[in-house]
């Protein structure tokens, strides 16, 4: 996923597309809002001057999907000898100890299973994204709306972790006609909710590594990004923006070719 | 031997308390349709265009064949049977199959894809002349299976498939077993 931050109005069209396709519910009031669940958050950020000068930049945070270690072995990958060597590890997987969230290395995609979940949190805590969400709540959904939900995806029980999952249930569908019609899961065939309701068209999604895929082309550009960086979680979530001071304020940005330079002190820092 | 005692009640009670009964509201021969109709599950249990498996098939589908009156022996299930067709109401079959919510199924990746045989899950089901009383457990609801092995693996009553079953085959030919293949 490519999310283009220069095209992002903070609408927030895609955490709505993202609560009605997955089924998120809303609690009883706002009381308890930081206990609130959003799988598609909208940050807001700005260049911290004062008026004439001030811009505003909207960060939109899925999962990062954070690419495992290829080793396997927990914290392995973490602590690897040679600190300019690439090694990638996924935070919440390596500390879940019910297996209930999982790297998928067909997929990339990072997986979590409810009812596998024994709510620990260790996952909500690990995530430098805080894509992760605990469930304190069994969803008051008023009479009616059950009826409404959407029946590919299974509703969270309460006490456990769930995070965005890039709307997994339409890539199964996807997968599940290309073997009938024997053909392969196109591009458009795959598309997240977020992408589709994205009235600006700031969100791209598809296949990272098939260069036929337009997000293949985005990342190559000199101005995405990703988060974190540094901390060697992979995400396949990248965002561009030909702002500098969006890429320095997002924190994580660290220059393309002094990626591993951070010990030293950054100038404009 | 009180233990061997206390063992085999419970192995025979569990089984007992745990699940309740239902009859379906009519009996399918299932047997007789395969000799009849065709010659494979498919013309009935179809997949759709999209890979999605229609299930279990609507009254409209016994009705190419069936005529009110027609083509039917005489008894209470035949007279029943009958009701359903003239009112053109869906018979209330009740579903062994049902998976729980968090499953992720699909037909066509097993069939289309991978191509087993509908036995290999489903046993000889498409060969019984009668249907088997609907059973379900009395905490969930949902059904004991008409597949699968015995709880010890001794044969005796067939319980519902469970993870592992999934999982083994998954593992024995080399398919995906990440979690998100099967769930949801």
């Amino acid at each position: 996923m490519v999310i283009d931050l220069d095209k992002c109005t903070g609408c927030g069209a895609c955490s709505v597309a993202c609560m009605s396709e997955n089924n998120i519910g809303v609690l009883h009031d706002e009381t308890d809002k930081i206990r609130s669940i959003t799988w598609m958050r909208v940050y807001q950020i700005d260049n911290g001057k004062s008026f004439p000068d001030t811009e505003v930049a909207f960060i939109p945070r899925p999962c990062m999907h954070c690419q495992g270690g290829t080793s396997g072995t927990p914290g392995q990958a973490f602590f690897q000898e040679d600190p300019m060597e690439e090694a990638a590890h996924t935070p919440c997987v390596s500390v879940c100890p019910a297996t209930a969230t999982d790297y998928d290395e067909e997929t990339g995609i990072v997986s979590q299973i409810p009812t596998r979940c024994i709510g620990c949190r260790y996952c909500v805590a690990a995530c430098p994204y805080h894509a992760r969400y605990f469930n304190w709540y069994d969803v008051p959904w008023p009479k009616g709306t059950p009826r409404a939900l959407s029946p590919f995806v299974s509703p969270r029980m309460r006490g456990v972790a769930e995070k965005c999952t890039f709307c997994y249930q339409r890539y199964q569908a996807a997968r599940n006609k290309a073997l009938v019609s024997g053909g392969e899961v196109g591009e458009m065939d795959y598309q997240t909710a977020c992408t589709e309701a994205c009235p600006s068209g700031a969100i791209t999604f598809g296949q990272l590594q098939n260069p036929k895929h337009k997000v293949h082309q985005l990342i190559s550009s000199e101005y995405t990004f990703r988060l974190l960086e540094r901390l060697h979680t992979n995400p396949k979530v990248y965002y561009m923006s030909k702002r500098e001071w969006v890429r320095k304020k997002a924190d994580n940005y660290v220059t393309r070719h002094n990626k591993f330079a951070q010990a030293a002190p950054q100038s404009g820092h | 031997m009180g233990l061997v005692i206390g063992s085999a009640f419970g192995f025979w009670a569990t089984p007992t308390i745990l699940y309740a009964e239902k009859a379906q509201p009519l009996q399918f021969n299932h047997k007789l349709h395969l000799e009849q109709v065709s010659d494979s599950c498919k013309s009935c249990h179809t997949l759709r265009e999209d890979g999605s498996f229609s299930g279990i098939p609507s009254i409209q589908s016994c009705k190419e064949c069936h005529e009110a009156g027609s083509l039917m022996g005489d008894g209470k299930n035949e007279a029943a049977f009958d009701e359903y067709l003239k009112k053109n109401q869906p018979i209330p079959w009740l579903v062994y199959s049902r998976q729980p919510d968090c499953v992720f199924f699909s037909h066509a990746a097993h069939t289309a894809s991978a191509g087993l045989e509908c036995a290999q899950c489903h046993a000889d089901h498409g060969q019984t002349t009668k249907l088997r009383p609907y059973e379900y457990n009395r905490l969930t609801g949902y059904s004991r299976d008409i597949w699968g092995t015995g709880p010890i693996g001794l044969g005796g009553p067939p319980h519902r498939m469970k993870m592992d079953d999934c999982a083994k085959c998954h593992s024995e030919n080399g398919v995906n077993r990440a979690c998100f293949v099967c769930h949801k």
